[in-house]
């Protein structure tokens, strides 16, 4: 028996062709049949280790490329972004490069696809492993022609003698041979000023494929002898299989049904016999504990909680301010809510697995193939290195939706029934079982000085404390199925950005790390900064009304990054945004309030820089908003394609308003019961406002990451525009019509 | 065992079905390979899997394969293909109005079936045809704008 690793040593020893002589290894993984490039399998047993270049980039005789990326691209850009960076480094064509995404067997693990950092880091390796290779092509060329190093150049795909006519194509000088070299991260980077793709607009590769209903996804992918399933959910969490009675899908004769453990699926040779036999499926449950903390008073409890561990996050100067306050100066405190929200991918999870006694496939839209491999390996038990996972397209996840459930009920059906499995998720599934954005309460307190200057800042911050060293989510289907796995928690690095992004003298943030959460839960887009930035800003603005200063000046005043400082002066200017505090002095009493608000976010306090600017109108009858403009200044660094930014930014904006002003996930003791999108709401497009993005390109600054920063800022700009409109305040999410009217109605009735 | 025969995308079709009340979405999808049409919900809630029935836009996930006996059924598929767009999905492409890309089937589909309309929607008629095609990436503005260039330029 031969593993894969000896293998790739004998390529190597053998002068590195890649192209054959990987069949020993190739023989135990599974087919990928679903590879977006033809016969992929070819690159089989090739190296994997990040700091090879022949890890992530194979040219070929023909003078194409092929590079193969951990990183994955689930709608952002990467596959056009990779390739111009790869590209520009190494003067080829991009049409001329294929890109595999996320397989275990052919990239490199550049770790998940998450935190932003796709391009800001992953396409900061892909761009030294390119200027490593550019320097070897170099060198090859040298001896080749005769030349000295410094008397060549590249250019789409050749390297050639400046000034003279000699050249040689790439695929002559490593054709599909390895380039057998180590990624130098001192390899010299090519200069912005002689860029020709990075940081143009250049449009993606697969919009064609996806406006057509061409581009394949995973719920498209169809193996031979593939069976159809459903898995059943427990009736509640926790809860725990009394009985099935197969007899009750009897009106079905193509469906039957799998149990492992209290684990129920029903499949069939057709999809819709599937879908049939779950619903006619009766099962018996014995429910699980009761679900804790209760909805209804999440967090009064979250509030009230033990507390498992504090984490100190700012702390600097003196607080006694808050505690003592002097003459003249003024506290004031408030506290805002987030609630347990899902990542509502328009499909439901997919997953497809072939478990086979020589190896296992799983084609996953996971963002993690790597990090899952050795978790779906321990669930099946049977060795990592026999498991080929392979992202393919899904719904767009911002985190960790039901993909990896999904993946993990198909290979436990397709290990007990010996066939290709492919497992469904409904709309049910995915907003009652996919982990949940945790909920999130802070509390905010500030002395304010007569002058209007902060004399102390202070953040407590209530969280669901994440499992330390957890190697993944757990699984549903093997909890579900008593099989082992290391219970616990994951939830992001929810604690960044408790504390303002200002340079106040007197500051403590803390969290208060808390051991229970309602439901499981995972990372999701900009973990725990949305809710964070949300009280930071908001609270922000409360001081700036406090003080009757400007909202924009009273950040200015406090700001010294200049990039910072240039991002919210480029919102204003683009707002034409008139000095004067909140909230807006316009008629009381005009049927519709009309207001403005901003906000400012230094995305983890050193990545990218946001000022965000909206403008609202509050329907005083029914409390509805309606945002009518959203401007976004963003200055994420480096850009490498900024209309793929500029998508990221609408998105985020989007995404986050729908979250702000509709989204909540209700239960009851046992389960979810906001499942669909009927009692789930999200924004729609008649709601949709205009949305201008200034976008601040920095060709000579490393990138910093777009996929997430731009969705921080939009809560408390939402509530500062809201509270501009009608001088009531919003402090818990979501800001629905409902309760936009009470708070209305509380304020009149103070006022009055 | 019944057979739904309909026309799809121009060509006439027969499928075997168990279950007439087998929704159409999984006669395209499965037995037809036509799985540019996509599973949302199965409820009617997010439009993605819409479809064109006698040029009607309809929910292929909560409409029975029966219901298209006899009847012309156009998806995704039948518009243009990435080497020949239609202008409708040439300016999704040119506007780069999809991320993720799931629900863009079922947007285009309704904004097809708009135009056959209102050939020159304004802006707010646009957006209330698309209300019940839902997006989670928030490719909204661009899918606004694409559907509005196809309008200004006469595509169908």
């Amino acid at each position: 028996m031969t593993a894969p690793h000896v293998s790739r040593r004998t390529i190597l020893k053998t002068g590195g062709v890649l192209v054959v002589g990987v069949a020993l290894g190739a023989e135990r993984l599974g087919p990928a049949a679903a590879q977006t490039v033809p016969n992929a399998d070819r690159f089989l047993g090739k190296p994997l280790a990040v700091d090879r270049v022949d890890a992530f980039l194979a040219i070929h005789a023909d003078g194409s490329v092929t590079l193969f990326s951990g990183k994955v691209d689930m709608g952002t850009g990467g596959r056009i972004a990779m390739r111009q960076i790869l590209g520009e480094e190494l003067d080829i064509p991009l049409e001329r490069i294929a890109m595999i995404e996320g397989d275990t067997a052919l990239t490199p693990d550049q770790g998940s696809t998450s935190g932003s950092y796709g391009i800001a880091r992953g396409g900061t390796q892909l761009r030294v492993v390119a200027a490593t290779a550019r320097q070897t092509l170099l060198a090859l060329a040298a001896q080749r022609l005769g030349a000295r190093a410094e008397d060549l150049e590249l250019a789409d795909g050749v390297v050639r003698v400046k000034g003279a006519t000699a050249s040689v194509a790439y695929g002559e000088l490593i054709g599909d041979r390895a380039f057998g070299v180590a990624v130098d991260p001192k390899a010299p980077l090519k200069s912005p000023q002689r860029f020709r793709y990075i940081g143009k607009s250049l449009p993606r590769p697969d919009v064609a494929g996806k406006v057509t209903g061409r581009h394949r996804y995973l719920t498209d992918l169809t193996l031979s002898g593939m069976l159809h399933a459903r898995v059943i959910r427990p009736s509640g969490v926790g809860a725990t299989l009394r009985s099935v009675d197969e007899s009750s899908i009897a009106s079905v004769p193509g469906a039957r049904v799998v149990r492992i453990e209290s684990f129920v699926a029903v499949v069939a040779e057709k999809e819709w016999d599937a879908v049939r036999a779950a619903k006619l499926l009766k099962t018996e449950w014995n429910p699980g504990p009761a679900l804790r903390p209760e909805h209804a008073t999440l967090f009064q409890s979250m509030r009230a909680s033990q507390v498992v561990r504090d984490q100190s996050i700012a702390k600097r100067g003196d607080l006694s301010a808050l505690a003592t306050p002097g003459a003249g100066v003024r506290t004031i405190s408030a506290t805002y809510g987030w609630p347990v929200q899902t990542h509502g991918s328009i499909g439901p999870s997919c997953g497809v697995a072939d478990v086979r006694p020589e190896g296992v496939t799983i084609w996953t839209s996971s963002q993690s193939t790597h990090r899952y491999q050795p978790a779906f390996a321990r669930i099946l038990g049977v060795p990592a290195g026999r498991v080929r996972v392979i992202y393919l397209d899904g719904a767009g996840s911002y985190g960790q939706n039901g993909a990896e459930d999904a993946a993990c009920d198909a290979a436990l059906l397709s290990k007990a029934l010996g066939r290709p499995v492919r497992v469904q998720w409904s709309r049910e599934d995915e907003h009652g079982w996919d982990p949940k954005g945790p909920p999130q309460l802070l509390e905010l307190r500030a002395a304010v000085d007569e002058r209007g200057e902060v004399a102390a800042w202070q953040t407590r911050a209530w969280l669901p404390v994440s499992t330390a060293n957890l190697p993944h989510n757990p699984f549903l289907a093997a909890e579900a199925a008593k099989i082992d796995q290391t219970p616990g928690r994951a939830t992001g690095l929810i604690y960044q950005n408790v504390d303002p992004p200002y340079t106040l003298p007197n500051v403590d943030a803390a969290v208060h790390w808390i051991p229970d959460a309602p439901l499981r839960t995972s990372p999701i887009r900009a973990p725990g900064k949305i809710a964070n930035s949300f009280a930071v800003e908001s609270f922000t603005d409360e001081i700036a009304a406090l003080a009757r200063v400007d909202p924009l000046e009273f950040r200015l005043r406090h700001l010294t990054n200049p990039r910072g400082v240039e991002t919210l002066r480029r919102l204003a200017a683009r707002m034409s945004w008139q000095p004067r505090p909140s909230p807006n002095p316009a008629d009381p009493s005009a049927a519709t309030a009309k207001g403005r608000g901003l906000a400012y976010v230094h995305y983890k306090h050193d990545e990218t820089l946001v000022a965000m600017g909206m403008e609202v109108e509050v329907e005083r009858a029914s409390g509805r908003i309606r945002v009518t403009r959203v401007v976004c200044a963003q200055d994420c660094g480096l850009m490498v394609n900024p209309d793929c930014v500029k998508a990221q930014v609408e998105g985020n904006i989007l995404q986050t308003l729908s979250r702000a002003l509709h989204e909540e996930i209700v239960y009851d003791r046992q389960r979810v019961t906001t499942v669909n999108w009927a009692t789930y709401r999200i924004l729609t497009m008649p709601e949709v406002p205009a949305i201008e993005v200034e976008l601040i390109q920095r060709l000579d600054a490393p990138p910093l990451g777009a996929g997430e920063a731009a969705s921080a800022p939009v809560g408390a700009a939402l509530s500062n525009a809201v509270f501009d409109a009608t001088g009531v305040r919003l402090r818990t999410v979501p800001f629905r019509p409902e309760r936009v009217k009470a708070a209305m109605a509380a304020a009149k009735g103070t006022s009055s | 065992m019944a057979t739904v025969k309909m026309e799809v995308n121009g060509a006439a079709r027969g499928v075997e079905v168990d279950d007439p009340q087998t929704p159409l979405l999984y006669v395209l999808r499965n037995d037809l390979g036509l799985t540019g049409t996509k599973f949302g919900c199965g409820l009617a809630q997010c439009g993605a899997c819409t479809v064109l029935v006698d040029g009607r836009a309809v929910r292929s996930c909560s409409t029975a394969a029966s219901a298209a006996q006899s009847r012309r059924v156009t998806t995704i598929e039948g518009l243009g293909s990435p080497e020949r767009p239609d202008p409708l999905q040439a300016a999704f492409i040119e506007e780069q109005a999809a991320q993720c890309g799931y629900c863009t089937s079922g947007m285009i589909m309704s904004a097809r079936a708009l135009l056959a309309q209102t050939p020159r929607p304004t802006e707010a008629q646009v957006r209330q045809a698309l209300a019940g095609n839902l997006c989670r990436c928030g490719s909204h503005v661009r899918v606004i704008r694409a559907v509005l260039r196809a309008a200004a330029k006469g595509g169908r």
